[in-house]
């Protein structure tokens, strides 16, 4: 921990192994201002927006809802309440394909907007600093907020972490290719930004906030510079452009010259990063009472005639997107939702923005060529020279294509980040990243599978051993029943001369009913020996019972049992 | 409208390993027309069968394979075994000696193993190995080069002398390569080392005929030759520094220990480097990608026990070069030098720091 505030302090910037400089390509969709568009004629909005749990709907088809009007609600702490983006009538709630590459349908809710636009009633909140933290903790899980760089992992989650923060790494870096959502934020809404940066460091107790920007964003940098001019535990930290900078592991590594240990989060370091489109929400969640129903998407790519950034609200299909950019398709289009690192490309564009949508990108085939043919991996190691985790992609290539999986454990293969670089590099063009994600993929799913099995096996031996448990309790009263008769017979024999003196014609009695006892106690023992043989499921927990009629009646039902079982078996 | 589906990244950089195998075939000409200027036209010819042997054996197997012949030709890695193989052996060696050498390689080393990226071994050196322990007398008759050469043989004398082994004239090789006064000219790797071991010392073992100003006549230049090849695949990141650098050092520190503790009977640094295949193997060779480590540190120590085993084996082995055999023997290292040069991964260090910038 004191290295690494001597580290920050000093104001050095590290370096992380490997990385890549692809064309930047920013231009021209970052000089573009931020432009709003009209609402679509429905807002798609997936109940499932990022990790976690989707929230319960808390409206019906047909419903009208006003603008910022939660729809769903967020049962566990773990999902975020969704958001009506404009006012309008609830037109269905089906499902619909989702913004994935796979383009399966999940459950949504679809608005039709009214037109008016229509504000739920607000309470904006001017000074925050009035609330303690735990009530703007809770207003920022009410907005919805997710973080807006990466997997939209709730905000206020993040930000909950009983621990002490050093450090506040607002990250500006926006390190992907094409992608300038949070550069266009930070030109126009650099004094926004810098307020929720002061609400985040408000709720995390944070000495000092860093904001950090790549070399490659000099607007971007004038901008956020001036707005933070007057904050004396705000830095600006400026890094060279290098893909993937911005991946919190190496943002981090970055600007505090020290690594996230493995299987750790930041906050172990004492620092947390956020977003800085995620500042902005903070703010507008906070401030404003403006929950998160829009967020600026990049729309670029050599396919679509006018780029630039728009304000997006949540649900809008990419196809209104598109169609607003002027979208012209060539053969074999590929849309991608995000970058051309980790963007994914989308089979239908009927899909909605999400909360982590970040860009649309629609490249020509001569701008990003679409892969040629696989080949062998020739070992060259180009892909070890780029990864910025110090792995060994065709290592774990070589692994993941055996289905080695205990191997790719130990090779580290959850300690890939996923962004790309490998892959952009590989000579054979071997999709590397995909291979990695089936694996982790198949490993948890193994692992999944075992822990099932782990627990039917558990369930199995608790039984097995309530069973064993039972027939132990069920043969020691047995033993004490008969114990019980022996002694009692042992008395009336004792007694018997007595009575025989006493009475003659008694006596024939208790004759008959030793005679009884004794065939009982032989029928017992044999009984005994097949209710020992007998199967479990035959034998349930019963009342203790002493009367040796009922002890009879069980024995002959357990011999019934055990000659119809005998005969099936014979059968 | 349905759009393509392709997997991220979407894009890409560097050259293809198609490219790749381009490059180090091109780099491979100022080295082979030194060759061809000193050791006449006989390595054409050679690189020209081994080609068609490569591209017929390697066709036929990836199609017993079931598998795309045409896709397995086009990545070009038959190619640079084929040009490899070619150019180690002396040119005048007979026309079977190129084809045994090249199906061996091709088929057993290569694909018998699974094909492009699986072999284990260095399929151009194995493929020698095999000629070197199966055919010495032919694999070790190089000719003198050209400026002691008592034979000028033209294109069809050559073609000749590789079909039939011997010339029009009705000179075998042997023959060739004898001098005036009936001296058999041995090259100047095992002229120095028969000379050192008949208990000569060094400064006389250089004044032998095939000695020139740096190492041996010609040698010399033909490994400067391929020492500009190595030069152009650095400058096109087609290989990096850590095989050549680890095998000259492992090759060179030695022999300057060597010579300066033993100047009379040890040849020094400066000789080794511009003998043999030295270059060819340290910018060529050991740099096979499928076959050597993969980690920078495990490729440096890989590199280092080449050039070590080439020292020692020149210095005390049976064979005056050593390329091929510490090769090969390095391939054998591979597994274990990968298990234990892995670099660490992000968040494993302990406590680790970075460099500032």
């Amino acid at each position: 921990m004191q290295d690494i505030k001597q580290f920050v302090e000093s104001g050095q910037i590290a370096r992380f192994p490997g990385g890549i400089h692809p064309p930047e390509r920013k231009q021209p969709a970052s000089e573009q201002p931020l432009r709003r568009i009209p609402y679509a004629n429905e807002l798609i909005l997936p109940l499932r927006q990022h990790i976690g749990v989707s929230g319960q709907c808390t409206v019906r088809e047909g419903d009208h809802v006003l603008k910022g009007q939660p729809l769903t609600d967020a049962v566990l702490h773990q999902g975020l309440p969704l958001h009506a983006p404009t006012s309008g009538t609830v037109k269905a709630i089906e499902q619909r394909p989702m913004s994935h590459a796979s383009g399966l349908p999940e459950q949504a809710i679809v608005i039709s907007p009214d037109g008016h636009d229509q504000w739920r009633e607000r309470q904006p909140l001017p000074d925050y600093q009035q609330r303690d933290k735990a009530e703007l903790l809770d207003i920022i899980q009410a907005a919805g907020v997710a973080g807006l760089g990466g997997a939209g992992f709730p905000t206020s989650q993040k930000l909950a972490q009983q621990k002490p923060v050093s450090y506040l790494i607002i990250n500006g870096v926006e390190c992907e290719p094409y992608i300038c959502a949070d550069d266009r934020l930070m030109r126009e809404h650099a004094r926004d930004i810098v307020l929720g940066m002061r609400i985040l460091a408000y709720i995390t107790g944070a000495d000092k906030t860093l904001l950090a920007i790549e070399d490659n964003k000099p607007e971007a940098i004038a901008s956020m510079h001036q707005a933070i001019s007057e904050y004396s535990d705000i830095e600006l930290r400026v890094v060279p452009t290098k893909y993937p900078s911005g991946g919190e592991k190496q943002l981090i590594q970055l600007l505090t010259g020290h690594e996230v240990p493995s299987k750790q989060l930041p906050i172990e370091m004492g620092v947390i990063m956020q977003n800085v489109g995620t500042a902005f929400a903070v703010k507008e969640a906070v401030i404003d009472d403006k929950p998160l129903i829009e967020r600026v998407v990049t729309l670029t790519g050599e396919c679509i005639e006018h780029p630039g950034n728009v304000w997006a609200p949540l649900g809008t299909p990419v196809d209104a997107l598109l169609d607003f950019a002027g979208f012209k398709p060539e053969q074999q289009q590929r849309v991608i939702m995000g970058g051309p690192m980790m963007g994914f490309t989308l089979p239908i564009t009927a899909v909605p923005v999400i909360k982590t949508t970040n860009c649309i990108l629609v490249p020509s085939t001569e701008e990003l060529p679409p892969p040629g043919d696989e080949m062998a991996c020739i070992r060259c190691g180009a892909c070890a020279e780029v990864c910025p985790a110090s792995l060994q992609p065709q290592q774990l290539q070589w692994l993941a294509k055996a289905k080695d999986y205990p191997a790719l454990e130990d090779n580290n293969l959850f300690d890939c980040i996923e962004c790309g670089a490998c892959a952009f590099v590989c000579p054979s063009e071997i999709p590397l990243v995909h291979y990695y994600r089936q694996a982790k993929s198949q490993i948890r799913n193994q692992a999944r599978e075992q822990a099932k099995a782990e627990l039917a096996k558990q369930r199995f031996e608790a039984r097995q051993a309530r069973l064993e448990r039972e027939k132990e309790e069920r043969l020691e009263r047995h033993r004490k029943a008969a114990e019980a008769r022996k002694q009692m017979q042992q008395q009336k024999a004792q007694d018997a001369p007595e009575q025989e003196s006493n009475n003659d014609g008694k006596s024939s009695a208790v004759a008959a009913a030793i005679a009884r006892a004794k065939a009982k106690k032989a029928a017992q023992e044999g009984g005994s020996a097949g209710s020992e043989a007998s199967d479990e499921a035959t034998t349930q927990p019963r009342p203790a019972q002493d009367k040796s009629a009922a002890v009879a009646a069980a024995i002959a039902r357990a011999k019934k049992k055990k000659q119809a079982r005998d005969q099936e078996d014979k059968q | 409208m349905s759009f393509k589906v392709a997997a991220a990244p979407h894009g890409h950089s560097q050259k293809k390993t198609n490219q790749v195998m381009a490059w180090v075939v091109f780099a491979l000409i100022p080295g082979v027309l030194i060759q061809s200027y000193f050791f006449g036209w006989g390595v054409w010819f050679q690189i020209l069968i081994a080609i068609s042997v490569a591209y017929l054996a390697e066709s036929i197997c990836v199609w017993a394979r079931e598998r795309s012949a045409r896709q397995a030709l086009r990545d070009n890695t038959a190619l640079v075994t084929a040009v490899l193989l070619a150019i180690s052996i002396p040119p005048l060696a007979p026309w079977w000696i190129i084809v045994i050498g090249t199906l061996f390689s091709i088929v057993v080393v290569k694909q018998v193993y699974g094909g492009m990226g699986q072999n284990i071994f260095n399929p151009a050196m194995a493929g020698y190995v095999l000629l070197l322990i199966s055919f010495p007398v032919q694999m070790t008759h190089w000719l003198p080069a050209a400026p002691i050469a008592p034979y000028d043989l033209g294109v069809w004398q050559t073609l000749h002398t590789i079909i039939f082994e011997y010339t029009p004239a009705g000179y075998d090789v042997e023959q060739l390569r004898t001098t005036v006064d009936g001296i058999s000219m041995a090259t100047p790797l095992d002229g120095v080392k028969t000379a050192l071991d008949q208990g000569q010392i060094l400064s006389e073992a250089y004044q032998l005929p095939m000695m020139g100003a740096l190492a041996g006549i010609g040698w010399q230049w033909l490994n400067l030759g391929f020492l500009l090849g190595g030069a152009i695949l650095l400058q096109q990141r087609v290989i990096r520094w850590h095989i050549p650098v680890g095998f000259l050092a492992g090759l060179l520190i030695p022999s300057l220990l060597a010579h300066v503790f033993a100047p009379s009977i040890m040849p020094g640094p400066i000789f080794h480097a511009l003998s043999g295949a030295t270059m060819l193997g340290a910018f060529f060779i050991a740099t096979d990608p499928v076959s050597a480590a993969t980690s920078d540190r495990g490729r440096l120590l890989f590199g280092l026990l080449i050039g070590l085993l080439i020292w020692v084996i020149r210095t005390w082995g049976g064979y005056p070069d050593a390329v091929a055999f510490a090769v090969l023997l390095a391939n054998l290292c591979v597994p274990i030098i990968d298990r234990y040069t892995r670099p660490t991964v992000y968040g494993h260090h302990s406590g680790a720091k970075h460099d500032a910038e």
